[in-house]
């Protein structure tokens, strides 16, 4: 069963310099308990691939074509009355920082309590399910966190304490948004455990935004790799990280300075610039900075599956 | 070898809590360190950690409560906003906001002519300046007429660094200069101030939660857990060999980009000790998994053996194992 199906999703925004289209042709699909880690350079497109799923796109974005298919409805046909009904329970958020999410002037229990406005519970039940989610989280001594205001809790136990909140009604769909960037190594392994238990306790699927190739090998179990809004390879975590077959992807994992066997003071670099995403190349989007490039690069590269869910967006996937 | 910069015992103390019941706590708690001219200097520790408040404290946006702060031999600690002014041309931060840092109404030229401007420098000329910083940092000069919103994360970065080359400084403090990168982008931040500090032979002081860049970039390390260094000394020695059981654990928690890596982790409860409540004894404690009877009561000395310095009662040997223990994360 699929959660969420992306389909030749094309976003644009309108702006001064002309259309920008922010994403071209994206599709991937989330399979049900799965966790799919999306990964790519800042403005390939991840936040408004965000924000088009959810529904808060800003007023010069508009959705072109394609669609976004969650538990079996089309979230680009969706009225804002019926989003707002799936936003929080059904989907859920977590992002990098966590004080941006939690309300500074309403105690933890006062919050959770807020979030569960839909359940049909009464008070008591519903301080005791924000207890239960506070200790799944392992905040210790639950029942007197919840008379605690956000900024008494430290950064990571405040991470948790949003996590809480997310999975507090039990959503079908987590978005997890850089969720460990600003935590140090112990935390952020911590945090993407616990992550991973509460996911199997849930049975929810998760999709796992981050710049860190090894949260992601960590965690994920399937990988979106995106580049200028395109989605230029996609494939479960083992297929994607040892043998990859889109350039940028290869190139991209090659750069990792955790990837360099000896300590150097050169890391290595994909030379060249992401393109103006108001003039995109009519051919690949990644043609120019490719050392692979060919003369069948001038026109759209077909998405190539390679392997059974692995699909590389790439002529040159096709020739081997 | 005489240091550029010679940090002593230095506290920072904030106040805190409603006005009667004002407490002080120390976000920074007794540091003490030098560096080199040409030298990379990293601080590690997770966030809250004091890390960015002791930048702030070396750079004069903080003050400090105790120890002191020499910079090429001048005590710069005990300078007002005024006095300190001059010593800014020498000493240069990038913070962790490349856009946010950018002033959003100016253009990349008038951004980068800024401190010629605010220092009074007025024998270089800005027409001259701004594009040799822009091709130092690898932009073409035509990126002077754009706006901070029509730069890249890594375009802006690389502005943010040539702002803070324009004044040849001796150190730069650059915290999280990184973060919000991908890979290929950090990669030619990271060796573009590599590059400089070769051929400028800057002094630098980086701050991050990525280890492996620590690993490459920097010739010493510095691990701080609550305000405190708890171990100093060589990248590549701290890396071979933690001696610290908070770094041995940072070491083994870093996330490897491998699917079927083994992980061989020393497990940490996850509560950090809030600063209003230090523990006693060796602050690590309530989290170490070789805590011992002494640990509780008596806190370690910060002990220098060869080139490494160390806040244990019994610093790891080489490939140590955490003794079995009940984990509580």
């Amino acid at each position: 069963m699929t959660v969420l199906a992306i389909k030749d999703l094309n976003v644009t925004f309108s702006t001064e310099g002309g259309q920008l289209h922010a994403l071209k042709n994206v599709s991937f699909d989330v399979p049900e308990r799965r966790i799919v880690g999306v990964v790519g350079e800042s403005g390939c497109g991840k936040s408004t691939l965000i924000n088009a799923i959810l529904g808060l796109l800003a007023d010069n974005g508009s959705i072109d074509a394609g669609s976004i298919t969650f538990e079996g409805e089309d979230l680009t046909r969706l009225g804002p009355a019926r989003m707002q009904e799936l936003r929080g329970q059904r989907i859920s958020t977590v992002f990098q920082d966590p004080m941006g999410a939690l309300n500074p002037v309403l105690s933890v229990g006062r919050q959770m309590r807020n979030i569960q406005y839909r359940s049909g519970r009464s008070r008591s039940e519903k301080d005791a399910r924000s207890e239960a989610m506070l200790r799944q989280v392992r905040i210790p001594d639950a029942q007197a966190a919840l008379a605690r205001y956000p900024h008494e809790f430290s950064g990571g136990m405040r991470q948790r304490v949003a996590i809480a909140m997310a999975l507090m009604m039990k959503p079908a769909l987590l978005i997890a948004d850089e969720p460990t960037t600003a935590l140090d190594a112990t935390l952020e392994v911590a945090t993407i455990e616990l992550l991973r238990e509460l996911q199997q306790d849930i049975a929810c699927s998760v999709l796992f935004i981050s710049h860190h190739l090894g949260v992601i090998a960590e965690l994920c179990d399937d990988v979106v790799v995106m580049y200028a809004g395109e989605v230029v390879e996609r494939g479960t975590t083992r297929q994607v990280f040892h043998t990859p077959r889109h350039p940028y992807a290869r190139r991209l994992l090659e750069c990792d300075p955790a990837r360099q066997s000896g300590r150097t003071r050169h890391l290595p670099t994909i030379p060249g610039e992401i393109p103006d995403l108001r003039q995109r190349p009519p051919g690949c989007v990644f043609a120019t900075r490719c050392d692979q490039r060919v003369d069948a690069c001038d026109k759209v590269p077909p998405d190539v599956a390679v392997e059974t869910g692995h699909v590389a967006r790439c002529v040159l996937a096709e020739a081997r | 070898m005489s240091g550029i910069l010679e940090i002593r015992d230095v506290e920072v103390t904030f106040e805190v809590g409603p006005l009667m019941r004002r407490r002080s706590i120390l976000g920074v708690a007794g540091v003490s360190f030098d560096l080199h001219a040409g030298e990379t200097f990293a601080i590690v520790g997770e966030s809250g950690s004091g890390k960015t408040t002791l930048a702030r404290a070396i750079n004069g946006l903080q003050g400090i409560s105790n120890g002191s702060i020499r910079f090429d031999e001048e005590r710069i600690d005990t300078l007002g906003g005024r006095a300190m002014k001059p010593l800014r041309r020498r000493m240069s931060m990038m913070f962790q906001d490349p856009v946010g840092s950018l002033s959003p109404r100016m253009k990349v030229g008038n951004l980068i002519a800024e401190p010629f401007r605010i220092h009074g420098i007025v024998d270089k000329n800005p027409n001259v300046e701004v594009p040799r910083l822009l091709s130092l940092v690898g932009l073409t000069p035509e990126f002077a007429d754009r706006y901070p919103h029509q730069l890249s994360g890594g375009q802006a970065r690389r502005v943010g660094v040539a702002r803070a080359i324009a004044l040849n400084p001796a150190l730069i403090i650059a915290d999280e200069p990184t973060a919000g990168l991908d890979v290929s982008v950090q990669g030619e931040v990271l060796n573009l101030l590599n590059d400089l500090r070769e051929r400028l032979g800057l002094a630098m002081i980086i701050i991050t939660h990525n280890l492996h860049v620590v690993h490459h970039v920097a010739d010493r390390m510095a691990v701080m857990y609550l305000g405190r260094f708890v171990e100093v000394g060589d990248t590549d020695e701290i890396f071979r060999a933690p001696r610290h059981p908070y770094t041995a654990a940072l070491l083994s928690a870093n996330p490897e980009p491998d699917p079927d890596k083994a992980r061989d982790r020393i497990a940490l409860p996850a509560e950090v000790p809030s600063l209003l409540a230090r523990p006693a004894g060796c602050e690590f404690h309530s989290r170490c998994p070789w805590v011992a009877a002494r640990c509780k009561s008596e806190a370690p000395e910060f002990v220098q053996s060869e080139t490494r310095k160390v806040a244990c009662h019994t610093p790891l040997e080489p490939g140590a194992r955490p003794p079995a223990m009940e984990v509580t994360l």
